[in-house]
């Protein structure tokens, strides 16, 4: 079986949608960087520091009623959200409230008498570890990109260094951009999930910077627009697949994995979707662009 | 000949292995024979899965600096008297100085010579005369508090880890992190709050006069006498749980602490049915208590913890012996917790608890399950995936991740490594990410074919030029995991560990694996068409 047969798309031609399209993803995704930085954004409590719970009532609980029973114990400024099935809430509270685990649970036993409940999880976190966590994710990031241009550039040359780092940067700032957009949390795990889709897409652009470096070797004398295209398309075939099977296990994490890593498989998913359009789109016109100028200054 | 045959007895070799490390996961009682250098450990499962307790404590070392400062004054103090050298006040100024107050230079020479014996680390401050008093200051200097801060540090983490062990946790995990941070991992813990108020309890045990010259309903911390202090003892009535508070002003200057014991053990009261906790006092602490409450009959005894008052019973007459013990209106098992931490040793300085993650069992029980629920699914649509693609070499491209998953999780259980949900997230997506190395290779095989040529050569053509973009793209993909895995915590640690070993693993398994089952299919058998 072939899904895709022997291509000849003009993907570098492209550029300018790609570009554009790739331009207003980029600065959602810096909006959403200001928004985390100023901890406007759905700041999940492992940064922010405060108190979640994962609550499990007997009986069907609605938030209103969570709520009240929480305001009545001065318990304000509470985020609620009602897992669907089990009757399960989840409660959030941000340092600024500072009341604990054991406040909530008493203000719920007190508030909702006729409604047992187990606390599956309780999270509470000290503002300074968030301060520290925030620190430590900085500087992971950093020292991957770092990581990564240096290999890049030692395996092929700084031009393409600079395009993969840049469409890995591009797949992050997507990343970022949906969650910000969809006001989903952006926690640990969301971070996780943007370092392994960086490195997933880094591969996806190797293979695809491979072929290049292959046909350039090979056909000297075809402009390198001509080369860069010939290139992608005839890795097209494995760059859909790859990301099909990978999609696939994406996927079923999301649909069956839990509400735990319910996020975290979402990311997954989009950031699956983003790295193979990137190094379809992004990382090879990047670089073929770059080189085209640098070959016509040659010519000149 | 291809060499194949190395290779497939290290396939094997690895199969049996990974089999041997994952028994005592998979099976529930190992065999009698079961002994010797076979592997006994199963993968061990993260906080997230099996539930528990996840503890980030700081250990406020200043407050250790400054006990060891008093400590240092009430000796100073002592040594003061000992001397007949009169002195107005000897106690701790801020968070690194002792003060000392003297009436006059002359005495003032003479205890600069003691101090100088006698605590050679401290720094004498130059002397200074304020209000026609002599002041003279030591001061502890930076390298000596950072050592005192260390050691407390060390304490409290040997402290922590006897309490817990005589509260009875299987498998806790108590670590130094960092500078001043302590971690404590309690896997199914049932009752953590408990569990943290016995771990946080700083512990610290003495036994304080009873100022009864001080009308203490009155009295506010401001009013008492300078060697005073005022407390409070509370009560807890066992009936109605209300809590009914005494104030009571007792002398500043402990005149023994918990650091004399050398046992406490619950005990109940036959006459009333009520516990108490027994404490047995070594050597000095019974002299001391024997001198004390010799020296004290009649007058009341208030038995304080980390200032509160436990009870404050009238001495009736002399203690030898050397045992005593405590009531207060505690319950089973308050009594219970405060003869563990007495016997445990109290903290050298107060712990904060930084972070606290608990997750219950049954949401651990769901999120296992729902991993390899989510894991099987995404097997299958993959197997089925590349079955219907490929044809047969999908299948074999499937087998191979079989083997990639068989190997890594052979592997986890051979380091000892941690399973979290994000690593099981991490399995689930290396099912995805490990068939990529043979679709890398089969697009090749499939150009190469396509450029006419036969099944064997286009083989060997697809893996050679396959062979450096697979390796580029393994080590662009380990760097980011090693990043996380240098960087996470608990969970994530757990994601990175997954997937750096599956990433190497998928390397083997893609290279060796697959390609010994192509080499040793093709030599055997003359294929004219390859099923791709």
């Amino acid at each position: 079986m072939e899904l895709i047969k022997k291509t000849n798309i003009d993907f570098i031609g492209m550029r300018k949608f790609s570009f554009l399209a790739s331009g207003i993803m980029a600065i959602i995704g810096i909006l959403g960087i200001i928004a985390i930085a100023r901890g406007t954004a759905n700041m999940g409590i492992d940064f922010s520091g405060g108190t979640s719970m994962q609550i499990k009532f007997a009986q069907p609980a609605n938030s209103q009623a969570v709520r009240d029973a929480l305001g009545k114990a001065g318990i304000k400024e509470v985020e609620l959200q009602e897992v669907t099935g089990g009757n399960q809430i989840l409660i959030k509270m941000h340092k600024s409230t500072g009341k604990s685990a054991d406040a909530v649970s008493d203000a719920l036993k007190a508030g909702i008498p006729g409604n047992s409940f187990t606390v599956e999880s309780s999270t509470e976190i000290g503002p300074s570890i968030g301060e520290k966590l925030k620190q430590d994710t900085l500087v992971a990031v950093a020292l991957s990109m770092l990581g990564i241009i240096i290999y890049i550039a030692w395996r092929f040359d700084f031009k393409f260094g600079v395009g993969a780092v840049v469409a890995t940067m591009h797949d992050v700032l997507a990343m970022i951009a949906v969650f910000y957009v969809l006001h989903r949390e952006v926690n640990i795990l969301f971070i996780t999930a943007v370092l392994t889709i960086a490195g997933y897409s880094l591969t996806d652009t190797v293979v695809v910077f491979d072929r290049i470096r292959e046909n350039m070797h090979k056909s000297l004398k075809d402009p390198m627009l001509t080369i860069f295209n010939r290139s992608i398309n005839e890795t097209l075939s494995r760059t859909i697949i790859t990301s099909v099977t990978t999609f696939l296990a994406a996927v079923s994490l999301y649909l069956f994995g839990g509400e735990v890593i319910h996020d975290f498989a979402f990311a997954l998913v989009v950031g699956v979707v983003v790295a193979t359009y990137s190094s379809i789109f992004v990382a090879s016109p990047i670089v073929a662009v770059w080189e085209k100028k640098a070959v016509e200054v040659e010519a000149a | 000949m291809k060499g194949y045959t190395w290779r497939i007895s290290l396939i094997l070799i690895f199969i049996i292995a990974s089999c041997v490390y994952l028994t005592p996961t998979l099976v529930d009682t190992l065999p009698t024979w079961w002994s010797g250098l076979l592997p006994k450990d199963k993968i061990h499962l993260g906080l997230d899965l099996q539930g528990g307790t996840h503890l980030v404590m700081e250990v406020e070392t200043q407050k250790a600096v400054e006990g060891s400062l008093e400590l240092i004054a009430t000796d100073l103090e002592d040594s003061l008297n000992a001397q007949n050298l009169r002195f107005k006040k000897v106690a701790r100024l801020g968070g690194d100085k002792v003060q000392l107050t003297l009436y006059d230079r002359g005495s003032a020479d003479k205890v600069q010579a003691m101090v100088k014996k006698k605590y050679p680390d401290l720094e004498a401050l130059p002397v200074f005369d304020e209000g026609g008093f002599v002041n003279m200051q030591l001061r502890i200097n930076e390298k000596e508090a950072q050592v005192r801060k260390d050691r407390a540090v060390a304490q409290a983490l040997e402290t922590i880890r006897n309490r817990i062990d005589q509260f009875g946790v299987s498998e806790p995990v108590i670590q130094r992190e960092g500078l001043n941070h302590i971690v404590v991992q309690l896997p199914g813990i049932k009752d953590p709050k408990r569990a943290i108020e016995l771990i946080g309890k700083t512990a610290r045990l003495e036994f304080k006069l009873v100022d009864e010259s001080v009308n203490a309903a009155t009295a506010t911390a401001s009013s008492v006498p300078e060697d005073d202090e005022l407390l409070y003892e509370k009560r807890t009535d066992p009936a109605t749980g209300a809590v009914s508070e005494t104030p009571l002003v007792v002398k500043k200057k402990a005149m023994i602490t918990g650091e004399l014991l050398t046992d406490a053990q619950i005990r109940i009261d036959s006459q009333y049915n009520q516990p108490y906790v027994a404490i047995e006092f070594n050597s000095t602490g019974a002299r001391l208590f024997d001198q004390v409450t010799a020296a004290n009959v009649g007058k009341r005894f208030a038995i304080v913890l980390d200032s509160n008052i436990y009870s404050a019973p009238v001495i009736r007459e002399r203690i030898s012996g050397g045992s005593a013990q405590i009531s207060g209106s505690f319950t089973e098992k308050d009594a219970a917790d405060l003869a563990i931490v007495l016997r445990a040793g109290s903290l050298p300085a107060p712990v904060k608890i930084l972070q606290n993650i608990t997750v219950g069992p049954s949401l651990g029980r769901d999120s296992i399950h729902k991993g390899l629920m989510a894991g099987l699914i995404g097997v299958l649509l993959v197997v089925s995936f590349m079955a219907m693609y490929y044809k047969i070499s999908g299948m074999v491209a499937n087998f191979g991740m079989v083997l990639n998953i068989l190997f890594l999780m052979g592997a986890l259980s051979a380091l000892g490594a941690t399973l979290t949900l994000p690593g099981i997230a991490a399995i689930v997506l290396l099912v995805g990410m490990s068939v990529d190395s043979n679709v890398l290779i089969f697009e090749r095989i499939r150009e190469e074919l396509r450029l006419g040529k036969t099944p064997h050569a286009a083989l060997d053509a697809g893996y050679d030029k396959a062979f450096l973009t697979i390796m580029d793209s393994h080590v662009t993909a380990l760097i980011t995991a090693a990043v996380l895995f240098q960087f996470g915590t608990g969970p994530v640690k757990g994601f990175a560990v997954s997937l750096s070993l599956g990433i190497i693993i998928n390397l083997f398994t893609s290279l060796v694996s697959t390609k010994v089952i192509f080499d040793a299919f093709l030599e055997r058998v003359h294929v004219k068409r390859l099923s791709i």
